[in-house]
């Protein structure tokens, strides 16, 4: 049974989160010894993948070097990159496998070490058993868009072929899907067509649902170094956020309008001739239905529905219109919505119809915001995906698939659930086991308190992760694995760039490696002969044959190669083949026909939309010092510093009309919970919204408040559009 | 290092706190953060400002300080107050107009920003100025900070005390000096000598 085995006061006590400040060895002693060698990797945290250098001194991190001849960051680092090498020597590290067991004294908080073949054996045990039972389909397996390529695609193969279930999916569900599908939709391929290095040559660079200065810190350089160039910088946002306040043109977008006012903007171009006809002719299909889907959306009726000023909105649409280079950048705040994809869909439509694609310093670009968020979704643990980026409903793709694994195509599962769907499957009790790997649900899915209830009716939960989440809580048993430091892998920027993250330490002596405890299942499951991968070498030797042929194509790529580049583009089809920065070279795409499809847009309104009783609009999102479900992040006590608790950002307009001062206690409701948290007053958010970071559990989530409404087509949650309302909160109600 | 400078930037701050975290990390005073951060004004603004010490010329903290322990090396650096001579008497925090020294209780000693000598001095750009993320804090050949839009000024007026310093402000094209009276900018016939 999946209830946490102790309170979580005791959980707490024993596993954190608790808040680590120094260094191995102290600031004034050991860790004042030089460094026995400096480690050439990369940042573990968020899609910018910055280089860096770790001082590894007895098998230990003690500190970091910046890496200043890495290309994308020039050894810039924000605050998670610079106290990231704390989390390898962290107190609350998972050290041993653990097991349920509630008789144990309290202070063990309901688990107890085990032995690794216990752990193992027994782990395998109950998902048979439960297949045996309910059918092969009610065990659903999760991995993360942390882990490298090589354990992303291990996960993939492991579910489909170890475990044998169709239900496979990851937390970059929460994450790029919305783009990845308009992506594959316009261009036939997902993945951000130009370098970052094309940034700074823009003449206007428009940044849409994209809070960068908090969420990709090192890409403020790029847009900085566009101003210095003369670059225009437009920015659409619901909140003045630290780079908006440098922007020529502010579009202050109410939550979940971003629609109308790319169509509006759309609406415009064309309105005034100004779209690009040879352009539009010579590589692009389905211009004729564009300009009917938008013509209803003149700047008025755009400005109704966004807030956004009418002429800020014909100003916006004539520069992008008619600059030589324009190119626009998105991220969750487009991509969050029941209609995300129609978002990142309409931006495409304004970058074709302009003609800014195909030619350097023009285009458009999603911001990854997982670490391996690009990568992690290529190689087959999404749940319609094989590796290479193919679909698995493809019988070409399952043939190829199945050749490199030694099997039959139809030995290959059908597509599974989503990652909510998987959640919505268990809470109705058809998928009744779980294994998960690098995934805190119960903090960054929508509707946190569902989520609990669907946790605790799990007949089986296994978690394999080496902090102990929130969610981990619900474990029958825990496989301590491995920090990224700790295991040799590649992993795909936010540009296309393919890295390589180095091994600096080993795992701590009764801890394991992913790959290992992977493969270590697989032969308990009696599926020992596709999993004989001793090294990560070996994962990637396999994957690269697996992806060989299809849209990103990883066979030239190699450890050697990446450092001798410093990272190489995919698709890199051969061992001489220099990589691809520039996906979509003179515009061609990788349909069939090579053109670039515009395809039409349409409003609906959002699933949790504002009345009398719920008026205002709750957007969530980041803050820069934290990361995800802060697994990570909340034990490091420098971050905890810079950022301590969530607060609710509300404008002084809205904060006097409930009698709300700076830093009172302020409930929010929503149609599912209620929150309390502290009041930031400030004139940087639209009086109409408010916004609270969403990294804390418990009685701080914001994914209590958030709904599970999906976009139909990439199922992602709304996360950037809630209904709720506020009230300022009494003494005795807070729980802060 | 030869030929690099020093450039604040607040208008690019993201208020990320990078430098904050990263300084702690410095050879000569670890786990003790020495950037000065503030946000300017919350309730209007997200504007923030990470600056670190401006070392001035002829630096006001070691004129005031009774016990001659604030040296300037040959580097121009103006370092933490030397040891065995500082009495933790607080004259320099309270006479440094940009608020940069800091009394640490437990050393019983003014400690500040020294642009990490330790570093600079074997070729490596100071801490913060290498992580920051956002042009906020550099450290780089005046030919490149001459691509910016801003423009650099390192004399700073504070009423009748002008001071020079090695760091350098970026300011907009045409600004000489910083100051931030108005009454350094009025015109106050035969009063005053205050403006520029």
């Amino acid at each position: 049974m999946a209830r946490p085995p102790a309170s979580a006061e005791q959980l707490l006590e024993r596993f954190g989160p608790h808040l680590h400040n120094t260094p191995p060895g102290g600031w004034s002693d050991e860790s004042r010894n030089p460094a026995e060698k400096l480690v050439k990797t990369h940042c573990c945290f968020c899609g910018q993948q910055c280089g860096i250098q770790l001082k590894v001194r007895e098998n230990r991190v003690i500190g970091f070097e910046p890496w200043e001849e890495f290309p994308f960051n020039e050894g810039k680092l924000c605050p998670k990159g610079v106290k990231r090498y704390l989390q390898g020597s962290h107190p609350d590290r998972l050290l041993d496998p653990l097991l349920r067991d509630e008789k144990v004294a309290p202070d063990s908080a309901g688990f107890r070490k085990a032995n690794w073949a216990e752990a193992l054996q027994f782990t395998a045990r109950r998902i048979r058993e439960i297949q045996e039972k309910y059918g092969k389909d009610a065990v659903a397996v999760y991995g993360g868009a942390s882990l490298t390529t090589e354990k992303s695609y291990l996960v993939g193969k492991f579910a489909r072929l170890a475990v044998g279930t169709r239900h496979v999916d990851y937390n970059g569900r929460l994450c790029m899907v919305s783009a990845g599908v308009a992506y594959k939709l316009a261009f036939g391929v997902d993945r951000s067509p130009i370098p970052w290095s094309d940034i700074p040559k823009a003449d206007v660079l428009f940044i849409i649902g994209s809070n960068i200065g908090d969420c990709s810190p090192i890409t403020t350089d790029y847009v900085w170094r566009c101003r210095d160039r003369g670059g225009k910088l437009i920015i659409a946002d619901p909140r003045l956020n630290p780079i908006a306040r440098n922007a020529d043109l502010f579009l202050p977008v109410r939550p979940g309008t971003d629609l109308a006012l790319l169509m509006g903007m759309l609406h415009v171009i064309l309105r005034d001739g100004l779209e690009n006809r040879q352009f539009i002719e010579e590589h692009t299909t389905g211009f004729e239905a564009l300009k009917e889907s938008v013509q209803a959306w003149n700047p008025q009726a755009a400005a109704e529905k966004t807030g956004v000023p009418p002429d800020a909105i014909e100003k916006a649409a004539h520069w992008i219109a008619k600059a030589e280079h324009a190119i626009a950048l998105h991220a969750r705040g487009i991509e969050h919505q029941s209609k995300g994809v129609e978002n990142c869909l309409a931006v495409i439509n304004l970058v074709l119809a302009t003609g800014h694609l195909g030619h350097e310093g023009s285009g458009c670009a999603m911001i990854t915001g997982q670490g391996n968020g690009q990568g992690g979704r290529e190689h087959g643990q999404k749940c319609d995906q094989l590796p290479g980026q193919r679909m698995l409903t493809d019988p070409a793709a399952r043939e190829h698939v199945a050749r490199v694994w030694g099997i039959s195509p139809d030995e290959l599962p059908q597509p599974g659930y989503t990652a909510e769907e998987i959640m919505e499957a268990i809470h109705r009790g058809e998928i009744k086991a779980l294994l998960s790997m690098c995934f805190n649900p119960l903090v960054s899915l929508p509707d946190a308190n569902y989520t609990r209830e669907a946790l605790d009716k799990l007949e089986f939960f296994g978690v394999i992760d080496f902090f102990l989440s929130e969610t981990a809580h619900h474990a029958d048993v825990v496989l301590a694995g491995s920090l990224q430091e700790e295991e040799e892998g590649l992993s795909c920027n936010t540009e296309g760039r393919v890295i390589h993250i180095q091994k600096a330490v080993d795992p701590p002596p009764n801890a394991r490696t992913d790959t290992w405890i992977l493969c270590e299942l697989a032969k308990r499951l009696d599926r020992a002969k596709f999993f004989p991968f001793q090294t990560s070498r070996e994962v990637l030797d396999e994957l690269r044959e697996a992806s060989r042929g299809g849209h990103a194509d990883y066979y030239g790529i190699t450890y050697e190669r990446v450092d001798e580049h410093m990272g190489l583009f995919w698709p890199c089809p051969s061992l001489d083949h220099p990589g691809t920065p520039h996906l979509l070279d003179g515009a061609k795409s990788f349909h069939p026909d090579g053109k670039c499809r515009f395809v039409t847009t349409e409003w609906r309104e959002s699933g949790d939309p504002v009345d009398e009783q719920y008026p205002v609009y709750l957007t969530t999102g980041r803050v820069v010092s934290q990361y995800l479900s802060g697994t990570q992040t909340r034990r490091l006590g420098g971050l905890v510093d810079i950022y301590p608790e969530p607060l609710l950002e509300i404008h002084p307009r809205l904060a006097q009309q409930y009698g709300i001062a700076d830093g009172d206690a302020v409930t929010l409701t929503t149609r599912r919970s209620e929150v309390t948290v502290r009041a930031l007053v400030t004139k940087t958010i639209r009086p109409d919204t408010v916004f609270i970071p969403y990294h804390w559990p418990g009685k701080r989530s914001a994914n209590r408040l958030t709904h599970r409404t999906l976009d139909p087509r990439s199922k992602i949650p709304e996360f950037k559009v809630s209904a709720c309302c506020i009230k300022k909160a009494s003494l005795s109600e807070e729980s802060i | 290092m030869f030929g690099y400078e020093f450039y604040v930037d607040p208008s690019r701050c993201i208020g990320c706190q990078s430098c904050v975290e990263a300084c702690e990390e410095c050879e000569t005073h670890r786990g003790v953060s020495m950037i000065n951060f503030d946000y300017l004004d919350r309730y209007e603004t997200a504007n923030t400002a990470a600056y670190v010490c401006w070392h001035c010329e002829e630096p006001t903290c070691a004129m005031v300080c009774p016990a001659d322990a604030i040296k300037v090396g040959e580097d121009g650096v103006v370092r933490s107050a030397l040891k065995p001579r500082c009495i933790a008497c607080s004259n320099c925090v309270l006479a440094c107009p940009f608020g940069i020294p800091k009394i640490i209780p437990e050393y019983e000693q003014m400690m500040k920003c020294d642009m990490c000598y330790d570093r600079t001095s074997v070729g490596k750009r100071p801490m913060c100025a290498t992580v920051c993320p956002s042009q906020a804090l550099s450290y780089v050949k005046p030919e490149q900070i001459a691509k910016r839009r801003e423009e650099p000024t390192n004399l700073f007026v504070f009423g009748n005390q002008h001071v020079k310093t090695r760091v350098h402000m970026m300011t907009p094209p045409g600004t000489d000096a910083v100051s931030i009276d108005v009454v350094d900018y009025m015109w106050e016939g035969h009063l005053g000598q205050f403006g520029r």
